[in-house]
């Protein structure tokens, strides 16, 4: 047990003394939250807007009113021509032009088909669609507002209802997936790294003509990652609850279970990679390959899983994250305890044990 | 019993051959070294020796354990000192040696004994980081470390490599005072200088042993005439003397070229002779004894090891 203490407390020494480590132990996950969590964001929020007002009525003015307060848009500048709209396109001063056409008072007053045209900048075509999307839907608001009763019949009303993240908050996605990318780095990466480390600078061999078993030296390897992690993975939730403002509707229990789950999961992986590389640098380069690309590309933390072409879909079901991303969102948005999320669990649980058994079994009591 | 013995042991990494049928016995407090260039073989044969790598062929004891069978009983028997410096250089030379010493399950109070000599040298940069300590104060360090849980054998693998000439000295003599104290010690070296501080050598090249002996007794071995001869052309002087018809073999060895002629019949007056026929200037020739490395230049030439 002293043994295993000792070698705990030098572990814990190499971390702390190292700065690029402690960085990316601790700054990484901070700057991830916060920038994913305020900067990177799809939401929209003011975003600028040009009108070309042709009709200069009271409708058109208030249509006008009622978009600017709604608080997506900004307005730019008002136009007098249509030469104006491609200008102010060209220069990337707005995101969307609105058009009323002369006549349109006449054309709305009398039952006939009244038009507005939106003009949106698609160079950035997420953006472009959820900007006429807002404005198409404040503008019909405006018309049902103003006459009620008088709806046509056979009109079919969709109304679409966003659950358990009513306001489409960015942050609801971000931040489970930022936890597994950043429990998957720090986990794996860093046990791979600093297992090559020892390989490296000869110690492990020094290490392994001694007492103590190659589990041993393992186990005091990773625990010191394990408990850093952990308090990690305690730092990414608070951050999310307390200053993105992500709801935690299921257990924090269950949650924290699930989080030692994955971390297990990732160190099995680090330990596993660390067995098969011999130094630092290939170490890190596996790690950042086989963990963090796909963590990012597959695992449906930026891209839906669902849009992906097929045989993508099959591959990011290889990946641990996706399972992870899948529970953080089931306990914090949905709610959802354990009797729905056992599926993803046990596909977590498996992995663990399938990657735990893989390190043990390239556990020898000699070099190669 | 000898406290190490190793019987026909063979090692391979692919096709190369780096350990090829070394037998060798080293008695109990003996200060034995294992002299040869790199790549003789030399860490390979350690590593067996300290249950880090199987041998391809042959057996090996230490301490009487078998290295493959007895491995984990050898483990806490041994202390060994790789190649390289194998410490932490971000953990300070006091926590360094109380990790090693945990790790074996000793403390630093319990064995202090054991390292006092070496360690009160240290002591003054006891909080300094391992990292920035100077050649030979990490060969103490490491010296330290693998001496803390007072193993019954010693290995050290090439342990002066890259230390100036006073830490040597230092290191060695060191190493003669710990072996005064009984403790067997196996080191290799690849200079030959340090030959004569051991107890017995053992020339590897190739990975075969070449000789085993006392040093002393392995230079008189060498029975041929010896000259150093030196000129102004050196380069044209090692070419014209291993063409004369007297020459068994020519070295440079530093400004002098070793000569080792054929008879004892040929004198350092016909040698000059010939030279002055081939154009030199400014010879000198002087008859010398034969050097370790001397000896050893002569064993590599000859077909058959004579082990």
């Amino acid at each position: 047990m002293n043994r295993f203490i000792a070698f705990v407390k030098k572990e814990f020494f190499h971390i702390l003394r190292d700065r690029r480590m402690l960085l990316i132990l601790f700054g990484l996950p901070l700057v991830q939250v916060l920038l994913f969590g305020f900067a990177l964001t799809n939401e929209i929020k003011n975003a600028r807007i040009a009108i070309l007002d042709n009709d200069k009525s009271q409708h058109s003015q208030q249509i006008t009113a009622k978009l600017l307060a709604s608080g997506y848009f900004q307005l730019r500048e008002n136009l007098r021509s249509n030469t104006d709209i491609e200008r102010a396109f060209r220069r990337g001063l707005i995101k969307l032009a609105v058009v009323f056409p002369a006549g349109f008072t006449a054309d709305f007053e009398h039952g006939r088909n009244a038009q507005i045209q939106l003009l949106a900048d698609a160079t950035e075509q997420n953006t472009a669609i959820s900007l006429t999307n807002y404005a198409s839907a404040i503008i019909r608001d405006y018309t049902t507002d103003l006459n009620p009763t008088s709806q046509p019949p056979m009109v079919i009303d969709v109304r679409s209802r966003m659950v358990f993240n009513p306001e489409l908050k960015g942050a609801f996605v971000f931040v489970p997936g930022v936890m597994a990318m950043v429990l998957l780095l720090v986990s794996a990466l860093m046990t791979s790294v600093t297992i090559a480390r020892e390989r490296e600078t000869g110690t492990l061999e020094v290490l392994m003509v001694s007492p103590l078993s190659q589990g041993q030296i393992l186990l005091g390897k990773v625990v010191p990652y394990l408990l850093l992690s952990f308090l990690n993975g305690c730092i990414i939730i608070a951050l999310g609850v307390f200053a993105l403002n992500v709801p935690l509707n299921g257990s924090l229990a269950l949650l924290l279970a699930e989080t030692l789950l994955f971390i297990f999961l990732a160190l099995s992986i680090g330990i596993f990679i660390s067995s098969v590389v011999e130094t630092q640098l290939v170490a890190m380069f596996a790690s950042l390959m086989a963990m963090l690309l796909p963590t990012i590309f597959l695992s449906g933390f930026i891209f839906p899983i669902e849009s992906m072409p097929k045989p993508l879909q099959i591959v990011s079901n290889i990946i641990p994250a996706k399972y992870f991303i899948a529970i953080v969102k089931g306990i914090m948005i949905k709610g959802a305890g354990l009797r729905y999320l056992w599926q993803p669990t046990l596909v977590l649980v498996g992995m663990s044990l399938f990657f735990t058994v893989l390190s043990l079994r390239n556990l020898k009591p000699r070099l190669s | 019993m000898d406290a190490i013995i190793i019987e026909n042991v063979s090692k391979s990494y692919g096709e190369a051959l780096a350990v090829a049928d070394v037998s060798l016995s080293i008695r109990v407090g003996e200060l034995f070294g294992l002299i040869g260039p790199d790549g003789a073989g030399k860490t390979t044969l350690f590593k067996i020796l300290v249950t880090l790598l199987l041998p391809d062929a042959g057996r090996a004891t230490v301490v009487g354990r078998d290295v493959v069978r007895d491995y984990k009983d050898l483990r806490q028997r041994v202390g060994y000192m790789p190649g390289r410096f194998s410490l932490y250089p971000d953990l300070s030379v006091q926590e360094n040696l109380a990790f090693f010493a945990t790790v074996f399950g000793t403390t630093i109070r319990q064995n202090y004994h054991l390292i006092q000599e070496i360690y009160s040298q240290l002591e003054p940069f006891k909080n300094r980081r391992a990292g920035q300590l100077s050649g030979g104060m990490k060969q103490k360090l490491a010296l330290c470390c693998a001496l803390i849980h007072k193993p019954e054998v010693l290995f050290l693998d090439e342990p002066t490599t890259g230390v100036d000439a006073v830490s040597r000295k230092e290191f060695w003599d060191m190493l003669r005072k710990l072996n005064e104290r009984g403790l067997t010690t196996l080191v290799s070296t690849p200079y030959m200088d340090e030959a004569d501080r051991c107890d017995r050598i053992a020339f590897m090249q190739t990975g075969r042993v070449l000789a085993v002996d006392q040093p002393s007794v392995i230079t008189n071995r060498f029975r041929k005439p010896l000259f150093a001869v030196r000129a102004a052309d050196t380069y044209r002087l090692i070419q014209d003397l291993r063409q004369a018809p007297f020459t068994e073999s020519c070295y440079s060895f530093g400004e002098f070229l070793h000569l080792t002629v054929r008879s004892g019949g040929v004198t350092d007056l016909q040698i000059g002779q010939y030279l002055l026929d081939k154009n030199h200037r400014n010879i000198e020739i002087q008859p010398i004894q034969p050097g370790i490395e001397d000896t050893f230049m002569a064993l590599m030439n000859q077909p058959e090891p004579t082990a």
